[in-house]
């Protein structure tokens, strides 16, 4: 039973990482760039939502405007940081997301102030029994709206045209460009919507611990990227299993290991023993 | 005077850590977001030697070098398995990985650190001349590294790898190399910030220092010597002289990063030769 129980809060904790890491992954597809400042959109997800949901009471309210606008901060990040440099060498994309995501870190320290904020109604509070198992509202929130979002990725990018001219984009940007799609909607799009995932995410994540504060975009952060890696860069499926992976070897990590490694050396030392073992990622084949 | 001297030695063991990962990403063109650990690794080397061990601070120095260099050979190996991206994300991890097993060690001190470690014995002004002696000596070094047949390798191997792959240079043994010298001196570092702090602590040696670090490479001009030293330099003592740079530093670190990479890759190194080029042009 308690096997049991770690493995579904194993899996809770996976989704969450999988709607962080999903995003960072199609936007490695996309431009090659492993953009750490979705750290930072990630928390602004969680602060806006916190915060009007403070303001106006509804939490509804308050997720759906943080949805929409961090939506367009990632539209905005990808034109006026990346764009400019999308010529360069990786490492230049990578320095720059850094530089960023240390500036929007020190931003919402010195807007929203250095300690933690809670909301004053925390929402979805209530506990759900579900074959023995006791679940919070929030964290079977979380879980639908991984599936709905990730879902809803999967069905856009098979069923739709611009799902179709993203994937074209993906296999070949200049093929798919002289069959008339247009580059930069696509990028747009995809920022969009990596960054809708990221908001969401961060509200999830913020209802859950009930308070916010300046670096909770860190950790989740730093642990999607290795999940990226060990999903192979820019594939979406090995991506939500290794996010899916990752949560639940924490969970039976912190009770097993919890005396050598703490929770996120846990995540790394996975990573590391991936990459030696297939650098080309978990389920990709060579 | 105190302050001045407590100022350059701060001041000169940022300048060797600057020029250690300078080996690794400048000269070696291997992205490393996790050097700190390296630093924090040569820094409880010596805490532990000279507190637990009755090491003296000469050995405990020599022991930190060692164990740096021993734990970078075997990151560097990861550079064999993984390149750029891969490579950035591997060595982030084990800088994360470093922490958490540091933070769980009761006999690291865990999430008090280490207290008491002894100074130098050389008295404060003997310490800074030996910081500073060093930061030149590893200057020279690097000057002479540049130049040498390590040197062309280690750039052949930055500019394309595959191409040096087919004129038959040994890319695994080039690229520890670069990983067990710039470790090593990164493990030094670390040593001469036990011993002038007096204490070590997990938080200084997390993802921010590994930025800190970067920053000052990437700001100075990747690569280049003269810029890495003199940024490292200055970014050691403004938040000293500043006030506001003190209250802003991690804002300005970020800053400085993404405005360089924006505006000129070449960071100071390659503002000062545009300007070189122009004035010689208007000649």
């Amino acid at each position: 039973m308690v096997h049991f129980e770690l493995l579904v809060q194993g899996l809770v904790q996976g989704t969450i990482y999988a709607l962080v890491a999903v995003g960072l992954t199609l936007v490695y597809g996309l431009l090659r760039i492993l953009h750490i400042a979705h750290a930072g959109l990630f928390s602004l997800g969680g602060y806006i939502a916190l915060l009007l949901a403070n303001q106006t009471g509804s939490f509804a309210f308050g997720l759906a405007c943080s949805v929409l606008l961090v939506g367009l901060a990632g539209m905005a990040i990808y034109r006026l940081a990346y764009q400019p440099i999308l010529d360069k060498p990786p490492y230049v994309a990578l320095i720059v997301s850094i530089g960023l995501y240390i500036i929007m870190e020190e931003v919402f320290r010195l807007v929203f102030g250095p300690s933690t904020i809670s909301f004053i109604n925390p929402p979805l509070q209530g506990i759900v029994e579900f074959y023995g198992i006791r679940l919070r509202e929030v964290e079977i929130a979380t879980m639908a709206v991984a599936i709905l979002f990730i879902g809803g990725v999967g069905i856009l990018s098979t069923k739709t045209r611009i799902g179709v001219a993203w994937r074209a984009t993906v296999d070949d940007p200049e093929m798919a460009r002289s069959f008339g799609v247009r580059l930069y909607s696509v990028r747009y799009f995809n920022f969009f919507m990596a960054s809708v995932m990221a908001a969401t995410a961060g509200a999830m994540v913020a209802v859950s611990n009930n308070m916010v504060e300046p670096t909770m975009g860190g950790v989740p952060a730093y642990k999607a990227l290795a999940i990226i890696v060990m999903g192979g860069l820019g594939d979406v499926r090995g991506t939500l299993f290794a996010a899916l992976a990752l949560g639940i070897i924490e969970s039976f990590g912190t009770i097993y290991l919890g005396s050598i490694l703490d929770r996120d050396a846990i995540a790394f030392a996975f990573l590391i023993i991936v990459l030696m073992f297939r650098p080309q990622g978990l389920l990709v084949r060579n | 005077m105190e302050y001045e001297i407590s100022l350059l030695t701060v001041m000169g063991i940022n300048i060797v850590l600057a020029l250690s990962l300078n080996i690794i990403t400048g000269f070696c063109g291997q992205i490393s977001l996790g050097h700190a650990a390296f630093y924090g690794t040569g820094a409880y080397c010596a805490a532990l030697a000279t507190t637990q061990w009755g090491m003296s601070f000469w050995s405990g120095g020599l022991l930190a070098m060692v164990v740096a260099a021993i734990f970078g050979f075997f990151v560097g190996f990861a550079s064999l398995r993984v390149r750029d991206d891969f490579l950035a994300i591997t060595t982030m991890g084990v800088g994360f990985l470093f922490l958490g097993v540091v933070r769980q060690q009761d006999a690291l001190g865990g999430e008090m650190g280490i207290a008491g470690v002894p100074g130098s014995g050389l008295g404060e002004f003997g310490f800074m001349i030996l910081v500073l002696a060093t930061a030149v000596l590893v200057i020279a070094f690097s000057l002479y590294i540049k130049r040498s047949w390590l040197g062309f390798a280690f750039d052949a191997i930055a500019q394309d790898q595959d191409t040096s792959r087919t004129v038959g240079i040994d890319i695994a043994r080039f690229k520890l190399a670069a990983f067990v010298l710039g470790t090593a001196i990164a493990g030094l570092a670390g040593s001469f910030y036990a011993h002038h702090v007096r204490f070590v602590g997990i938080d200084s040696f997390g993802f921010i220092e590994s930025i800190s670090i970067l920053a000052m490479v990437v700001v100075g001009g990747i690569g280049s010597i003269w810029g890495v030293v003199v940024v490292a330099a200055v970014l050691s003592v403004l938040p000293l002289w500043l006030q506001f740079v003190a209250d802003y530093q991690l804002l300005i670190y970020g800053a400085l990063l993404f405005s360089v990479m924006q505006f000129n890759q070449g960071g100071l190194d390659g503002i000062v030769r545009q300007l070189v080029r122009k004035w010689r042009a208007n000649d």
